[in-house]
């Protein structure tokens, strides 16, 4: 009897979940493929089409994806749930579905100059407090910035090193040195930087671009003819290329020791003008840049009547030329009171 | 600073933070995409150009002008745009006489088209049209494809994948259970392909699972696939690599049995047993004469002098 009803019982409750499931459960011939991760379900039934052609197409799509959405939702509230701040959270696996990818993947940066030599060393990176204690004024300053513990650049007395010329300005010193320190940093930050984009840049020379500007390409035909053994002495040129001027030393020195008579005559010669007191003149010099004024804004008056416009800037630069003229003329007049009389 | 053209160097902190967010990373974030237009365009897919736009908000942008260009010639006006706005997905509308009520859908990969396929509009029915209440913008919707050929046409598969990616939204790891509101369901029947959007309601079934109901909002498409350009099976093989740092570290050393007990193996150095240390036994210690006196055992009162 008890053995019945216990059958009884299980069939009953059997039948109940039937009915409650019933609401929810979706016959399909396919299961779904599903991927909870991005929200997806992929249903690979066949569609019988007429049924679709009928009237009712629109019925039919919603019913279908009536169906296939609660397919989805049950595989969704088979998940783990949380509670967080008073919603009922589902939390997502990773999603299946492999995607392409927006931008190829980042290549690892290549080590800079200084990580590869503190591997091959072993050293290892220390690291440092952000605080550090000022003796002078009691407290905890920062080791780098604004308001740090020791700031060499509020110093009002540097003391002069025996070593150092007793006219040099310190200040300025540690304030070059510093330049110079900042500079050479930012010139290595950039090198590690092109090493790392594999950009080629050269020593001497240009690196190649859509469009170089003429005085570029110069540039680049002297470099390469400078570049051979014997630094581009023997190297043809071609029939209308000129030869380059300003090549060799810019500065020439005497030698320490040579002639003595020469040197003796420069000296004497020095201590003269010094002695002089009147200014140092050459007289053809200024009569001639005069002269050239003078022709130059000859010219100019033709072309500003024929051309009009535009010369505002020639005008611009004939006041800067007046300044010089002028000071030719206090030359040549200067020159008149001494005597030598001037080209004319 | 000339000899190092195309890296621009970042001089501020805000500057710096905009170079981060459009360089490559490991996990990326979810795709923009980018809506234009073309040079003549019809009521239609001026309308459908929008209502994918709501679908797409906030990862989307919708350019008011006309660009006068034909993404299959020549698609490097669009990858300038992409490379400007930082958009790697894109939808172009356009309407001649030849294609009428066209749109492009297409995506790139590393600045270059990947993907695109050509879709003509024959039945569109607005978001305005239907008079319901919509979702909110920017919910996550719930993606379903029908048919069987979305997985046995190449070109389906494709066309599968690019709607995936345009419309998934990002990556989230966890969703609120009542906040599942929209569904997207796409139907692949007798070359053509129904688009449509529905708003779900959960409704009180006898378990814990709702049931669901639908009820129309949104754009309706009937769509029909026209000419597609592909990216090549290597190109698209390699826009799928993985960087190595995404691969889950396997866990070594470490086993289970059947019941579920976890086993841990430990490497160590060769040892020397004589000079183990292990607890001092002081009556197990060596004695003086004990190597003499083996068999006799008379010794402990002699041991006892040792300390």
């Amino acid at each position: 009897m008890a053995a019945c009803s216990v059958e009884e019982l299980l069939a009953k409750a059997e039948q109940e979940e039937a009915e409650k499931l019933r609401s929810i459960t979706v016959h399909k011939e396919l299961d779904l493929d599903f991927d909870v991760g991005s929200l997806l379900a992929c249903d690979k039934n066949r569609i019988e089409s007429r049924d679709f052609r009928g009237q009712k197409k629109e019925d039919f799509l919603r019913a279908l994806a009536r169906d296939n959405t609660q397919l989805l939702i049950n595989e969704i509230w088979k998940l783990q749930t949380e509670r967080v701040e008073e919603a009922i959270v589902a939390k997502l696996p990773e999603p299946s579905t492999r995607l392409p990818r927006e931008k190829a993947p980042l290549k690892p940066r290549p080590p800079t100059k200084w990580e590869q030599f503190a591997k091959l060393k072993g050293i290892q990176k220390k690291k440092k407090t952000n605080l550090v204690w000022d003796d002078t004024a009691k407290e905890w300053r920062r080791r780098w910035g604004y308001k740090r513990a020791k700031d060499n650049t509020k110093e009002w007395l540097i003391e002069v090193p025996e070593t150092a010329d007793s006219n040099e300005d310190q200040f300025s010193k540690r304030t070059r040195a510093k330049k110079e320190r900042v500079a050479k940093n930012e010139l290595n930050r950039l090198r590690n930087i092109a090493r790392a984009q594999k950009v080629k840049s050269p020593g001497v020379g240009l690196l190649p671009k859509a469009q170089q500007s003429r005085d570029e390409l110069a540039q680049a035909v002297s470099v390469a003819r400078t570049s051979t053994a014997s630094a581009g002495r023997f190297q043809d040129r071609l029939a209308k290329e000129k030869a380059p001027r300003n090549s060799g030393k810019r500065r020439k020195f005497e030698p320490l020791i040579g002639d003595f008579s020469s040197e003796r005559q420069k000296q004497l010669e020095l201590l003269k003008v010094l002695d002089s007191r009147r200014p140092k003149l050459d007289i053809t010099k200024a009569v001639n840049a005069q002269m050239r004024q003078e022709d130059r804004e000859e010219a100019a008056a033709k072309h500003g009547r024929k051309g009009g416009k535009g010369r505002a800037g020639r005008g611009g630069k004939m006041a800067g030329r007046r300044g010089k003229r002028g000071k030719a003329e206090g030359g040549r007049g200067g020159g008149k009171k001494r005597g030598k009389p001037g080209k004319r | 600073m000339t000899q190092l053209d195309g890296i621009v160097k970042p001089k501020t902190r805000r500057s710096k933070r905009f170079m981060e967010s459009r360089a490559p990373k490991l996990t990326e974030d979810v795709k923009r995409a980018m809506i234009m237009k073309g040079g003549n365009t019809s009521q239609i897919v001026t309308e459908a150009l929008k209502d994918i736009y709501s679908l797409k908000k906030p990862d989307a942008v919708l350019y008011k002008k006309k660009n006068i260009a034909r993404p299959f010639e020549d698609s490097t006006s669009l990858e300038f745009f992409s490379k400007k706005t930082d958009c790697s997905l894109f939808l172009f509308g356009s309407h001649n006489k030849k294609r009428p009520n066209n749109l492009i859908f297409g995506r790139m990969f590393d600045f270059h088209v990947l993907d695109m396929i050509e879709l003509g509009i024959e039945k569109y029915v607005s978001l305005s049209e239907i008079k319901n209440s919509k979702c909110p913008e920017g919910t996550k919707p719930m993606l379903v494809f029908a048919g069987e050929a979305f997985d046995t046409d190449n070109e389906y598969k494709r066309l599968k994948s690019l709607l995936i990616d345009f419309f998934r939204g990002p990556n989230v790891s966890a969703v609120r259970l009542a906040g599942l509101e929209h569904v997207l369901h796409f139907t692949a029947l007798e070359g053509k392909v129904y688009l449509r959007s529905y708003r779900c309601l959960l409704k009180k079934s006898g378990c814990r699972t709702p049931r669901i109901e639908l009820e129309e909002i949104g754009p309706s498409f009937d769509l029909v696939m026209r000419r597609t350009h592909l990216a090549s099976d290597d190109l698209y093989k390699l826009a799928h690599k993985q960087p190595k740092a995404l691969k889950p570290k396997k866990k070594k050393n470490i086993s289970h049995d059947a019941f579920g007990t976890t086993f841990g193996r430990v490497h160590m150095q060769k040892q020397d047993l004589s000079k183990l240390q292990t607890r001092k036994m002081k009556g197990l210690r060596k004695r003086k004469g004990d190597v003499v006196a083996e068999g006799d055992g008379q010794e402990p009162k002699v041991a006892k002098v040792e300390k």
